[in-house]
């Protein structure tokens, strides 16, 4: 087994200093679209072509609703005055809600946040994403992030997908399992609004519409180091998104 | 010219055949350009047929899709396979008033699962079926009601009746010691929602019985009356980490109906990009099989090869997932000769750092003690189930969609595909590793080779048609049924992945096995519930 040890420690730290230092390296992300100062006459045609309404037109700003945006690119693709495309992925951002409530954790829960993932028929992508936080590029126990097996042992409830009607029942029984105080952070576009599933017949609009989400990560799915903020963000290591989220990004009120 | 002509005689000799042993109850009609053998049959007869060209010629059976129009249920088997007529489509209809069917499973065991969803989804009977009720829709759905079915409005949510939550597993084995051991639908790290009762009577479990469609989103259904553009968006986002395997399928479907001639050089770079998916897909897979045995510095690695193959993806694309590239017609976007030129260079030297953990696993005898004989296949059970992809090339089925039905020019393509005899965890890990070498092979050849041009044909109106669509996913041969209507729309969307077809057959894999197996089991298939429950 020896083999094993040495052709780790051959290999070396591959992992992201984020968040110490910005993470620079090229493909870590797919950015967001940033909309535009200057609508122009073109903005209608944009518009348009975006098939989950996220853009719209708001005076002379176009404007991106990013629980909706799905990074199909085709605000940008294929179009004579293209949209504004943002790099970056620190996008997590607070729900915002009536009650002014505090939605991070914070700092006692700094270095040691349990955190349990239910899947709310994700199609894969945002899975593939959490998986990385998990293996050696972004390894999220070196910031005291650890999954836990079962919600009864769980600070915060990681939730994908547009929550399908299957799944409702077994989403709510995990929420209510979980010990106060306890946070649940909506990952990817489904999970934030439905995406391009819901609402329908199968399945629902968003995580919102069953149990009160405080913190949500936009994308397509989000990269893993937007995943990462939405953690950090949670135990209040790390401001909320810098994005502004037209019409706010939460879906309805806490109940 | 000559084998085209050799061709369509090949054809006629297989419907005079049909014609022959049916005499007037079936009606054949050849379409020689696509390889193409439509069979119409009528009740008595279509068990016979279907079983004949599943058992005694040794077809595949790809998907049974059913169609609704005012006055009939039309019904369509397609079959596939390595021999002379490539595509089989046997069609049976039925008035509309009747629900009964005759069921072919008993013969075309493949069958099984399409039969107990049409069942669920269209109200459709399947006569001398075993096992029907509760399949895709769970007990909150009350029965009788028919998703599927035109009438129904699928974007009304549905309220569903109250069930009992607290439910607990029926004992089937009464043995002294015996019980259920419920898994899911929430379960380890970041596993997919799925169900799984695991009979044991302590430490062995006897048998496994899987619970599905806990992902179901209904998307066939909401793909109906929307336009192309956007159920292309269902077909990359329904499984995420084959997307573009799905939506080029998709893409090719909609390209048939259109007519529409796609440039010389989209069809290369769609094979590139298509093996670079499944690259990254098996690599992933590799991480999770040495990740289910506990090994932690070659999931590790693996893990890093992964995130490796990401970046460049992303890089190179935009995306890491390859969203957003696939269009009826070609490509969204093109790359420089030169970049791919680096891609592959890369890809190369990746497949070599992979070949070095192969080379280290091979000798790890703690590793392989927990993969062979662990999850076994054979290759009867195989094809009795109709298995595909590296699932069914482990257990010695050769039959791969990119040699038996080539698309995008893959004809054009040399490689070989990797298939290993003994159908266990450990041949499953060796036909990953040996198909990983042959799409950075395909990668190789496509960046010596890229013809210049456009990458993106304009499509025609769209009007009414209907096409099949096929791919060679990561995970294996999957097909898409595409109707449009007068007004380009989509009037139905029939997705058959190869996850659907490989769960059907993950409870051979999981008798009598060991509990501290069953992760193992599982990764060795590296099955997604999202492929699978649409």
């Amino acid at each position: 087994m020896s083999k094993w040890v040495l052709k780790g420690l051959q290999t070396g730290i591959k992992t992201t200093s984020y968040p110490d230092r910005e993470e620079t390296a090229s493909g870590v992300s797919p950015g967001l679209p940033g909309g535009r100062k200057e609508a122009g006459n073109e903005a209608h045609l944009v518009i348009s072509r975006c098939p989950t309404h996220a853009l719209t037109q708001a005076g002379q700003q176009l404007e991106v609703n990013y629980r909706r945006c799905i990074h199909c690119f085709r605000c940008l693709r294929g179009v004579q005055s293209a949209g504004d495309w943002k790099s970056g992925y620190e996008w997590a951002a607070s729900m915002a809600t009536n009650d002014g409530a505090d939605h991070q954790l914070g700092k006692a829960f700094g270095r040691s946040l349990h955190i349990r993932f239910v899947d709310g028929g994700a199609c894969g992508a945002c899975m593939s994403e959490l998986e990385q936080i998990n293996k050696p590029f972004y390894n999220m126990h070196r910031l005291g992030f650890f999954i836990t097996p079962t919600p009864r042992e769980a600070d915060v409830l990681l939730v994908a997908g547009p929550v399908t009607d299957h799944m409702r029942l077994p989403l709510r029984k995990a929420f209510e399992a979980m010990p106060t105080p306890k946070r649940v952070l909506a990952i990817g576009a489904c999970a934030l609004s439905g995406g391009i599933f819901g609402p329908s017949f199968a399945s629902g609009s968003g995580v919102s519409e069953l149990i009160p989400v405080d913190i949500g990560v936009p994308g397509c799915p989000p990269p893993p180091l937007a995943i990462l903020h939405g953690l950090l963000l949670t135990v209040s290591r790390k401001p909320s998104a810098s994005l502004t989220f037209p019409g706010s990004i939460a879906g309805r009120e806490k109940s | 010219m000559e084998r085209s002509l050799n061709h369509t005689g090949k054809l006629k000799n297989l419907s005079e055949e049909i014609s022959l042993r049916w005499l007037d109850q079936v009606r054949v009609s050849l379409d020689p350009q696509k390889d193409l053998c439509r069979i119409e049959c009528e009740a008595s007869v279509l068990t016979d047929v279907c079983s004949w060209f599943f058992s005694k010629l040794g077809y595949s059976f790809a998907s049974l899709v059913v169609e609704e129009d005012s006055a009939e249920w039309h019904l369509r088997y397609i079959f596939y396979g390595d021999m002379e007529n490539r595509q089989i489509h046997i069609l049976y209809q039925i008035p509309k008033m009747e629900v009964k069917v005759p069921s072919i499973s008993q013969f075309v065991h493949a069958a099984d699962w399409h039969e107990r969803e049409a069942e669920d989804l269209f109200g459709l009977v399947f006569e001398d079926h075993p096992r029907l009720g509760d399949f895709v829709l769970h007990e909150e759905w009350p029965e009788g009601v028919n998703p599927m079915r035109a009438d129904f409005d699928s974007l009304k949510p549905y309220v569903h009746r109250e069930v009992n939550p607290e439910w607990l597993p029926v004992r089937i084995l009464q043995a002294r010691g015996a019980f259920m051991m419920p898994i899911g639908p929430i379960y380890s790290d970041f596993a997919e929602s799925a169900h799984f009762l695991l009979e044991t009577v302590g430490e062995d479990v006897i048998r496994t019985i899987p619970r599905l469609f806990y992902k179901y989103r209904g998307v066939e259904k909401i793909a109906e009356g929307r336009t192309v553009d956007q159920v292309l968006l269902l077909a990359e986002r329904f499984s995420g980490t084959s997307a573009f395997a799905h939506s080029l399928a998709f893409c090719q479907a909609v390209e048939e109906i259109s007519g529409v001639e796609v440039p010389a050089r989209s069809l290369v770079l769609r094979r590139l990009l298509a093996e670079l998916e499944r690259l990254r897909h098996h690599v992933c897979a590799i991480a999770g099989i040495c990740g289910s045995t506990a090994l932690a510095v070659p999931t590790s690695q693996a893990g890093i090869l992964e995130e490796e193959i990401l970046r460049l993806s992303c890089t190179l694309t935009g995306h890491r997932y390859l969203f957003g590239l696939n269009l009826p017609g070609g490509l969204s976007m093109d790359f420089r000769d030169e970049t791919i030129k680096n891609l592959s260079a890369t890809i190369q030297d990746l497949v070599k750092k992979l070949d070095e953990l192969k080379e280290m696993l091979r000798f790890s005898s703690s590793f392989l003690d927990r993969l062979e004989e662990v999850g076994t296949i054979s290759r009867e059970s195989a094809v009795s189930y109709g298995m595909v992809g590296p699932i069914a090339r482990a257990s010695g089925i050769a039959r791969d969609l990119r040699k038996v039905l080539p698309y995008a020019g893959y004809e054009a393509a040399d490689f070989t595909v990797p298939i290993e005899q003994d159908g266990d965890g450990y041949a499953r890990l060796r036909v990953l590793f040996a198909e990983v070498v042959q799409s950075a092979r395909i990668i190789r050849q496509v960046a010596l080779s890229l013809p210049p041009g456009p990458v993106i044909s304009r499509l025609p109106t769209l009007t009414s048609g209907s096409a099949l669509g096929w791919v060679e996913a990561p995970r294996g041969a999957a097909f898409q049924w595409v109707r449009l209507g007068e007004d380009g729309r989509v009037v139905r969307y029939r997705l058959t992945p190869p996850s659907f077809t490989n769960w059907h057959g993950f409870h051979l894999a999981a008798e009598d096995f060991a509990f501290q197996d069953f992760p193992i089991i599982m990764a060795t298939f590296g099955l997604s519930n999202a492929e699978s429950d649409r």
